[in-house]
């Protein structure tokens, strides 16, 4: 019997927990660029997940490059080493499109939604971009070791019927964004530079009147939000696969865990992004096996015991937006400044 | 120069650039452009409504699009006999039990004051009600869809004329857009922005997996036409008398040459004839919606409109019911992009749910309204015409730009050939930077808004 | 030879007309009042004499240089200070934090003139972690005129202290103004309160359709029969 609940906290962990612990944050990361560009330039950014794509695909042919070379990491995956490239890549396109696109608008003191569909002009931009440069297809870019734990060994190790097994990206993925949540928290917590970007989200105004410089905190917000895409995009990608049009609609998950979490709430957009990855997961998961292992042996369920298929992803996510904004619009955490 | 010679002039240059098409590509290929430039005028008209009418934000418009092709099938395919059978109890039983839990909820709230209890009693209905509705309805699915699943393995539609679609999508569409409104409207701009792109990809994703009613990605082939068909008209005598009266003297005198090259041209006269045809209903149908359009427009729900839009909080102070005359609005337009949906999947004569994509269907039509000039109809409908011309041409222009700046490198050069293959996506950065241009040098885009207070 | 000197201000909206050939000059270590009924371009002197209104003419030195070709921030760079009359303070900031953002400018140590507002407003100290958002107005008066001294500003500026704070509050702030001036900075405020703030004044404008009508100590404005009876109620 309590074997049985072994087994079926084992099926919980792996089929539930590691994946949207990973999952999470890679939406977490995203969702972060998404609440930072709406606390310090008021709008939402349509073009986020096609310049995540931007930054992923330059890792890619960093990726490609550096194998051609002989370059490994061993047991992690070579994308790695070829961050920079993508985190450089993203970071030079978010300011060259501020500089062409945005800086206008916030000079004539534009309305959010005239932002927006300048952003949506951006997307159109970096879409074609990224597909003319690497193509629509899916990738996998992911070498190295593939696993951490594996289902198999687990098993032989603890005598259970299920394994876990934890992916190397998995692995590498949430360490990796605990990282940079923890540097970025650091960041707007304790230097002056990221005080004064809190300062200036929260009263551009008095911002002004203290002589903080609004250029220089744009500036700062962009390079900090193209590192995020960057990263953001590299882990999914490693975890699942690169297609330029998943990461569109990457778009929808993530604008979802910043509005959850309370938009222009760096602390909110994380949680978000933990709170959208697991219903996802959790209402789309069939729950038959582990109700088999829980309930006596003639309940046992005919049916898959799923809530909703998988291709209802998208919906879930929705409807967990829709009931926020319609119980608590300001989020779960206040939102509107950083 | 005048506002109104403005219009003639940039209209008269695209049907210059549409004549062009036809004398140098084909005049099929000009009336295939040009009927769907229609489709999408219809389209941006509808979000016009909302976006230059009212100032709403929304980003869902593929998912209407697709609601009018949903339509198309359920108004035009015959009846599935057998699937009906199997499992069309069923579903009309979880359809009938799924109203009821709605009805029974909404009993209850009117019913019972707001309280604890209220909320668990509500919460314990809506989950008891969706049990019951799955018990009645997954076997039902899978009845149907067991049904000879190759050719049909849906309940088909009412086998009715196609042409009714063109309404019943407009139903549709405003339908949901009724529910959306209720739910997401009183958002702010950019939430209003985001909550639509969510239920396009919703209502997406549901006609892709339910497969029960539209088929799904299987999707629905040979959709009836209201206009006649190629084949029956090469074989009319009327239309080959048609095509020799008409194109006779351009022929060759010596009999037999002449018996085949007429042949020759019935073929080709067929098709645009059939084209023509097209255009001939949707130009009835733009210049039917322009002009309903144009009065709401000059009435005085029109000004009202333009009055909230321009300062809400005065007109909410001055009375004005914000929030309901958004909904009016938001369901005005959205059926009218149902509309232009249906019309799409007749002119198609099949159904792809998988060919529904945001940036086709919902962002480009977004790039028409702000080239054309929001808030002025004709516009819209010039912004259409010239971004769908540019969205088919940017290929081949595309093609010869990339071919001319490869000129110089080798034949077998990897990024001569990458560049060649890849030339189709330049029309996405194209668009993005017209969008862009216009935007920021002309925001009120070719044709403005005149505004007549 | 006054720190602060605006002379015959001519400045508006549009094509309004709000100030005409005001005049305002504050003292080191004075309190200059303005006060006048509403509409007669109080705030509207505050925001031409900050650079945040242009000027159609007139001029306006700060320790004899002159200033009127200065934006807000580099007017705040030579020595002048200003707390709005609202959204004065930043929310979503601990107290500290919007000292801190108050002496952003400065690239010496700062930890000192901060502990100096400290003493001054003792009760920021205790809630120096706390979101000034969270405060009662009344400290957030204090965070906002401790913000505007982290500068180490000569001359202050601010614009309807007490407006919505009790009166037990305002009397509080008041002497809080009172210390700021022995310190020897000048102040400049507007005033919607304006027979307590004439008790504290040194010099009192009193302002009417833009014009200077009364200039005089505060004691003597109070003493005046006309102002008594025209712009303090008796």
């Amino acid at each position: 019997m309590s074997e049985d609940i072994l087994n079926a906290l084992v099926i919980v962990s792996n089929y539930i927990l590691v994946p949207g612990l990973a999952y999470g944050s890679q939406l977490a990361l995203g969702a972060l660029g998404i609440t930072l560009v709406y606390a310090v330039l008021r709008f939402s950014n349509f073009a986020h997940g096609d310049s995540m794509a931007f930054g992923t695909m330059f890792t890619i042919l960093g990726t490609t490059w550096l194998q051609s070379k002989g370059v490994s990491l061993g047991p992690l995956p070579t994308a790695l080493l070829a961050l920079p490239f993508g985190i450089i890549a993203a970071i030079l396109l978010c300011l060259i499109m501020d500089k062409l696109v945005y800086q206008h608008y916030r000079r004539q003191k534009s309305t959010p939604v005239m932002f927006v569909i300048a952003s949506v002009g951006v997307m159109f931009i970096t879409n074609g971009l990224v597909r003319f440069i690497i193509g629509p297809g899916d990738r996998s870019f992911s070498d190295g070791e593939r696993f951490i734990i594996k289902a198999r060994e687990f098993k032989r190790m603890y005598g259970l019927n299920e394994g876990l097994s934890i992916k190397m990206t998995q692995g590498l993925t949430f360490v990796i964004a605990i990282i940079c949540m923890a540097l970025l928290f650091w960041f707007l917590q304790r230097t002056k530079t990221g005080k004064s970007m809190r300062a200036y989200s929260d009263n551009e105004d008095l911002a002004l009147l203290s002589g903080i410089n609004p250029q220089r905190v744009v500036f700062i917000t962009w390079v900090i939000v193209g590192a995020l895409i960057a990263i953001a995009g590299v882990l999914y990608g490693l975890d699942k696969s690169f297609k330029p049009f998943t990461y569109f609609q990457l778009l929808l998950p993530m604008f979802a865990a910043a509005i959850v979490g309370g938009i222009g709430n760096p602390l909110g957009a994380v949680l978000g992004g933990f709170v959208i990855a697991f219903s996802e997961i959790a209402i789309t998961y069939a729950y038959r096996k582990f109700l088999i292992y829980l309930l006596p042996e003639q309940y046992e369920p005919n049916g898959l015991m799923q809530l909703l298929t998988t291709d209802y992803k998208f919906a879930v996510s929705f409807m967990i937006l829709v009931a926020v904004l319609i119980w608590r619009p300001t989020g779960l955490l206040r939102g509107k400044s950083i | 120069m005048g506002a109104n010679v403005k219009t003639i002039l940039t209209f008269g240059i695209m049907a210059v650039m549409l004549s062009a098409v036809g004398i140098m590509q084909s005049w099929s290929l000009a009336l295939a452009i040009t009927n769907m430039c229609l489709i999408s005028a219809v389209m941006a008209l509808g979000v016009n409504i909302q976006w230059g009418y009212a100032g709403l934000f929304n980003v869902g418009i593929m998912g209407f699009t697709a609601l009018g092709g949903v339509a198309a099938v359920l108004v035009s395919v015959s009846p599935v006999g057998g699937a009906w059978q199997a499992g069309g109890l069923g579903i009309l039983a979880s359809l009938a039990i799924a109203l009821a839990t709605i009805a029974t909820i909404v009993f209850i709230r009117s019913k019972l004051p707001p309280s604890r209890s209220r909320s668990w009693i509500l919460f314990f209905v809506f989950v008891a009600g969706i049990a019951i509705v799955r018990w009645q309805y997954a076997p039902a699915v899978l009845a149907i869809e067991k049904f000879e699943p190759a050719q049909t393995g849906f309940l088909g539609g009412l086998g009715l004329p196609i042409i009714f679609s063109w309404f019943v999508g407009g139903l549709f569409a405003a339908g949901a857009a009724w529910l959306i409104g209720k739910i997401a409207l009183g958002l702010r701009s950019d939430y209003l922005a985001i909550a639509t792109l969510g239920i396009s990809e919703i209502i997406i994703a549901m006609i892709k997996n339910e497969d029960w009613l539209t088929r799904g990605v299987k999707n629905v082939s040979g959709l009836s036409r209201p206009v006649p068909y190629e084949v029956n008209l090469q074989s009319s005598p009327w239309f080959h008398d048609l095509v020799e009266k008409v194109g006779g003297s351009s022929l060759p005198t010596e009999t037999l040459a002449r018996q085949q090259a007429l042949q020759q041209m019935v073929i080709e006269s067929s098709s645009i004839f059939v084209k023509l045809c097209y255009t001939g209903l949707f130009v009835i149908v733009l210049c039917l919606l322009l002009w309903l359009a144009h009065r709401a427009q000059k009435a005085p729900w029109g000004r009202m409109m333009r009055g909230i839009r321009d300062n809400e909080d005065a007109a909410n102070a001055m009375g004005k019911n914000v929030t309901k005359r958004h909904l009016q609005v938001f369901v005005l337009g959205s059926a009218v992009v149902g509309i232009a949906g249906a019309m799409m999947t007749t002119l198609d004569g099949q159904f792809t749910p998988g060919t529904y994509q945001p940036l086709r269907y919902t962002f480009l039509v977004w790039v028409m309204v702000i080239v054309g000039g929001s808030g002025n109809n004709l516009g819209s409908v010039l912004g259409a015409f010239i971004i769908w011309f540019f969205w088919i041409e940017a290929e081949p222009l595309g093609q010869w730009f990339i071919s001319f700046i490869t000129s110089g490198m080798a034949a077998d050069s990897a990024l001569k050939l990458h560049l060649i293959e890849s030339a189709a996506h330049m029309r996405l950065i194209f668009m993005g930077v017209i969008l862009l241009m216009v935007l920021r040098f002309s925001p009120h885009g070719l044709l403005p808004e005149q505004i007549r207070r | 030879m006054s720190l602060l000197k605006a002379d015959a201000m001519i400045a508006g909206y549009g094509k309004t007309r709000i100030l005409n050939e005001c005049n305002i000059a504050v003292d080191r270590g004075e309190i200059a009042v303005i006060v006048g009924p509403n509409g007669a371009g109080k705030s509207t002197a505050m925001k031409a004499i900050f650079g945040m209104l242009p000027l159609e003419s007139g001029s306006i030195t700060l320790d004899g240089k002159s200033i009127e070709k200065l934006s807000p921030q580099d007017r705040v760079a030579s020595g002048m200070a200003f707390v709005p009359q609202t959204s004065n303070v930043f929310v979503s900031l601990s107290v500290e934090e919007n000292l801190e953002m108050g002496g952003f400018l400065r690239e010496d140590d700062i930890n000192k003139t901060r502990d100096q507002i400290y003493s001054l407003f003792p009760i920021l100290y205790e809630k120096r972690k706390q979101a000034a958002g969270e405060l009662s107005g009344g400290q957030r008066q204090q965070v906002a005129v401790g913000r505007a001294l982290m500068t180490e500003p000569t001359l202050l500026m601010l614009d309807e202290p007490t407006a919505g704070v009790s009166p037990l509050v305002m009397d509080e702030l008041f002497d809080r103004i009172i210390e700021v001036r022995n310190t020897g900075i000048a102040v400049l405020m507007v005033e919607q309160n304006a027979k307590q703030a004439l008790e504290i004044a040194d010099t009192g404008y009193v302002l009417v359709s833009g014009e200077n009508r009364f200039t005089d100590t505060g004691e003597a404005l109070l003493a005046d029969a006309e102002v008594r009876k025209t712009f303090l109620g008796g």
